[in-house]
């Protein structure tokens, strides 16, 4: 609120700079005049009237002279009951004639000033707005009129109304007008029926707020009309909401399938479980505060693009500690995926300890660039632009994984191993070559997740922890070795935990996820999209 | 009788029993009776250390028992241990009684801070400490019977076992931080006063507890024993080694599965009891499913299929974390930790209980076979 004040009074500062303001409605001297005589006594209700005749008075100054009143500029000759302003430059002017005063005379006070004063000429400039040049300004004076509900902004919103010729400024007049008119008590009944239509069709919860005010003691129409009229909005609201979660859900999915999809090919075609995947995407995560650090300071116009750059060299450090890992450990242990668990659960400590020592134990702080911050609306809904882009990179990631195992030599070995590694060996592919490049694609896979992750959850040595039980639920519940399976899984497990929120709270829906996992395995216990054969069984 | 059939061909396992007995009454007399001027007092801490040891000495018995015998790798271990300290921390506040910092004669503390009003139904009956006691053994062993019964029957095997054992001890992890499950949230249940009428924080009452996890760790180890050398044990290893054989033969793998998993949940929940009053604190952090992995290890390095190995290793990797994390070592723990990991699955893969009994039965062999050692040239065998 107070932000918004600030920034209607550098409006007003604005237009009395020297716009012209156009469509003006007949401006009332007379009404000014009365105002400033009122101001001149200087006691808090006269005051307060004065400003409503002056806001009234539709004069091109009148928002300079409420904005001086406001900031204790508002100068008055006591002797003669004469009323100045000083502008913020210096220059003190008449306030009837708005003509500059080379010599002001001595004694001038500033006229007092209360809350209430400070609230009606608060209120007051937001209406004077309402008659900006600007249409931007235009829409935020008169959404500060529909914050302030003041009745004494509805002369100047009639005459805004009646001038206003962009269709998107009157709308948001139009509510305004619909908001002071249905709470102003002493309106005529049809004009307030029309309010309620107007707030009705707004479908906001400002709206809902708006008529939830209606006095118990109102007229049984208008009651009856606000009354479907907030049910109307709340069932439409209801809906948003629900889609809202949807795409809630849909956002989690995505950054579940983007953590476990590295798993899925790790685990589907080595059968190996690499509890040190959480630690890749880390090790992506940093790269790309690395990335971004360097760009900071040696090359800050490349600011935007860095998280571009650090795309394929997220790739690069994550797989290639992804092939070192195997080289070293995991090639020793084949056969034996209880074991791997446990050397590459070590490996995951040493990881974590290892950037805890390079980079600090706190969060570093990875920023988003400008095209991915923001967010658009669309109905009710609201989309920010960092979980679109997130939604998009992890779909990107699963097309190009599904043609890369389906169309390259790389894939077709992949698959061949999987199916069955001794004959493939025997067909003389090299299986370690091909188990090594597996690894470092699922490693380096994990490293684009932690290009995605830092930009929505901290960059620190724990990262990797708080995504690896989910993500090997989804491998789990989706199947094993099926790309497929691993997206609905993340998409299902995503939505179910979104969709469970609202009722069961965070932490209980979480609970209720985890069980229903537990008992969905006991089911299925290869997962949604099972392997079928004697492979299996290896 | 029993104990020395058992026995007769179990030479670590003597050794072991005589060990764990030795401290048993040794280290309470050096404790009681002992001056504390004298270099061989044993100090408060070190006793409530050593008696920590023990129980995860216990903990790692119970895990090897379902994975070294039977091929269950358990990675949610740690919320039977945990679910059987919260039991006996139950009884613990219970014991409170007016002495809380609210001094409600019924309520803990942090009920009465939460603004209710009456015990909630699942905490009746932990005054007794009987019921408690029960509680620390039927706790965990239900839970694992259900889990088991559902997860054997539907023949969830190998990592996937693991990860939904895994995906159990988070989603307790997840429960017992929440106020509202009525068992303390996040700072769990602490500052006890007694126990059986004893003060928890005595000497002589820290001695009797130390004693009592080593004369807990002795009979686990009798059990569990009891059990592998049983026919029964002999399915199990059987089970673990191949299982599809095992069913077609005829034996219901899921019964012995289920019993081996409840007993050692039950075995788990036990070491939970005794850990809590000697540590003075049970919170949700026990159920974290890093802590089931560290249990994991702690099997791997002593032996896995040893029983006394696991034992071994749980006391030695839990003294080496004590040495490296309280001196200026702290930050390479977690390297020391994870190499410890990696180096125990590629080189030693029986751990380091299996590694001393290949070297000695090689020795052995070798003093016995060296008379008649002449061996022939054996014709090699063109590539």
């Amino acid at each position: 609120m107070g932000r918004l004040i600030r920034l209607l009074l550098l409006i007003t500062s604005l237009a009395v700079g020297g716009f012209a303001v156009p469509h003006r409605a007949a401006a009332a001297p007379e009404d000014l005049a009365a105002g400033l005589a009122l101001i001149a006594k200087d006691s808090f209700n006269d005051t307060l009237s004065g400003i409503d005749a002056i806001a009234r008075s539709g004069v091109p100054h009148a928002a300079a002279l409420v904005e001086a009143l406001q900031d204790r500029r508002m100068l008055i000759d006591t002797a003669n009951q004469k009323v100045f302003y000083r502008e913020p430059a210096g220059t003190v002017r008449e306030a009837q004639s708005n003509e500059v005063v080379a010599s002001p005379p001595a004694g001038l006070t500033a006229v007092r000033l209360n809350n209430r004063v400070r609230g009606a000429a608060s209120a007051a400039i937001g209406a004077l707005s309402l008659m900006n040049p600007d249409p931007q300004r235009r829409i935020q004076a008169a959404q500060a009129v529909m914050k302030s509900r003041d009745p004494t902004a509805l002369a100047v919103l009639d005459a805004a109304l009646a001038a206003e010729k962009l269709p998107n400024v009157k709308a948001e007049l139009q509510l305004a007008w619909a908001a002071v008119t249905f709470s102003k008590s002493d309106a005529p009944l049809d004009k307030r029926l029309e309010a309620v239509a107007l707030l009705k069709d707004a479908r906001s919860r400002e709206a809902v707020s708006i008529l939830r005010s209606l006095p118990a003691d109102a007229a049984a129409p208008l009651r009856e009309s606000t009354t479907s009229a907030i049910s109307s909005i709340e069932q439409r609201l209801a809906l948003w909401g629900y889609v809202q979660n949807v795409w809630y859900g849909v956002s989690l999915g995505s950054v579940l399938l983007i953590a476990a999809i590295g798993l899925a090919i790790t685990f589907g075609v080595m059968g190996v479980i690499n509890m040190a995947h959480g630690e890749m995407v880390m090790l992506g995560a940093y790269t790309t505060f690395v990335v971004q650090e360097f760009c900071r300071t040696s090359a800050p116009w490349l600011f935007d693009y860095s998280l571009v750059a650090a795309i394929p060299l997220a790739f690069l450090v994550a797989g290639g500690v992804g092939v070192a890992i195997e080289r070293g450990v995991i090639r020793h242990l084949y056969g034996r995926p209880l074991e791997t668990l446990l050397a590459t659960w070590g490996i995951s400590l040493i990881l974590q300890q290892a950037v805890r020592t390079a980079f600090g134990p706190t969060n570093r702080e990875v920023g988003t660039p400008q095209f991915m911050s923001g967010a658009m609306e669309i109905g009710g809904l609201v989309i920010t632009w960092n979980r679109l882009y997130i939604v998009i990179f992890a779909g990107l990631i699963f097309v190009g994984l599904l043609l890369a195992l389906r169309y390259t030599s790389l894939g077709l070995h992949m698959r061949a191993v999987t199916q069955n590694r001794r004959m493939a060996s025997s067909m003389g592919i090299r299986t370690g070559r091909v188990d090594a490049l597996t690894f470092g694609l699922g490693s380096g896979i994990a490293g684009l997740a932690g290009v995605a992750l830092s930009q929505i959850d901290n960059v620190s040595p724990n990262l990797g922890q708080s995504y690896i039980i989910d993500s090997f639920l989804v491998v789990v519940f989706g199947g094993v070795g099926n790309l497929w399976g691993t997206l609905i899984g993340a998409l299902s497990i995503g939505m179910a935990n979104k969709l469970l929120e609202p009722y069961a709270g965070a932490v209980l829906g979480k609970i209720l996820l985890l069980v229903a996992i537990i008992v969905f395995i006991q089911k299925r216990p290869r997962g949604l999209f099972a392997l079928k054969g004697r492979a299996v069984e290896a | 009788m029993i104990t020395r059939a058992l026995l007769e061909n179990d030479r670590t396992g003597k050794w072991f029993l005589a060990i764990v007995l030795g401290l048993a009454i040794v280290v309470p007399i050096l404790h009681l009776a002992v001056p504390p001027s004298s270099p061989f007092h044993v100090s408060t801490a070190t006793l409530a250390l050593l008696g920590k040891y023990l129980c995860f000495a216990l903990l790692a018995l119970s895990l090897d028992l379902v994975w070294g015998y039977c091929g269950i790798l358990s990675l949610g271990h740690g919320a039977f241990f945990a679910l059987g300290g919260y039991a006996m921390g139950m009884y613990l506040m219970r014991q409170i009684g007016t002495r809380g910092v609210y001094a409600h004669p019924v309520l803990p503390d942090f009920m009465v801070f939460l603004n209710w009003k009456e015990l909630p139904w699942f905490w009746y009956g932990f005054e007794n400490a009987w019921f408690a006691f029960l509680m620390v053994m039927a706790v965990p062993g239900l839970l694992a019977f259900v889990f088991g019964w559902f997860a054997f029957r539907s023949r969830v095997t190998g990592v996937y076992l693991s990860i939904i054992t895994q995906a159990l001890t988070y989603a307790l992890l997840l429960a017992f931080f929440r106020n509202d499950m009525g068992f303390g949230g996040n700072n769990g249940l602490t500052d006890f006063k007694d126990i059986l009428g004893f003060p928890v924080q005595a000497n002589t009452t820290r001695a009797a507890l130390f004693a009592a996890s080593a004369l807990a760790l002795a009979l686990g180890y009798l059990a569990a024993r009891a059990i592998v050398a049983s026919r029964l044990g002999k399915v199990l290893v059987c089970i673990r080694d191949a299982e599809s054989r095992t069913r077609f033969i005829g034996y219901r793998v899921e019964h012995y599965k289920t019993f081996v998993f409840t007993v050692s949940a039950v075995m788990a929940g036990i070491a939970g009891a005794l850990y809590v009053p000697q540590v003075g604190i049970i919170n949700p952090s026990e159920f974290n499913p890093a802590n089931s992995i560290e249990v994991v290890i702690w099997v791997a390095v002593g032996g896995r299929g040893t029983l006394a190995g696991a034992a071994l290793g749980a006391v030695l990797v839990n003294f080496a974390k004590t040495t490296f994390t309280t001196g200026f070592l702290a930050p390479y723990w977690l390297f020391a930790l994870g190499a410890l990991f990696v180096i125990t699955t590629i080189w030693l893969p029986k751990g380091i209980l299996g590694k001393f009994n290949d070297l000695w039965e090689r020795w052995r062999s070798s003093r016995v076979a060296k008379p008649e050692q002449k061996p022939a040239p054996v014709p090699q065998l063109a590539e």
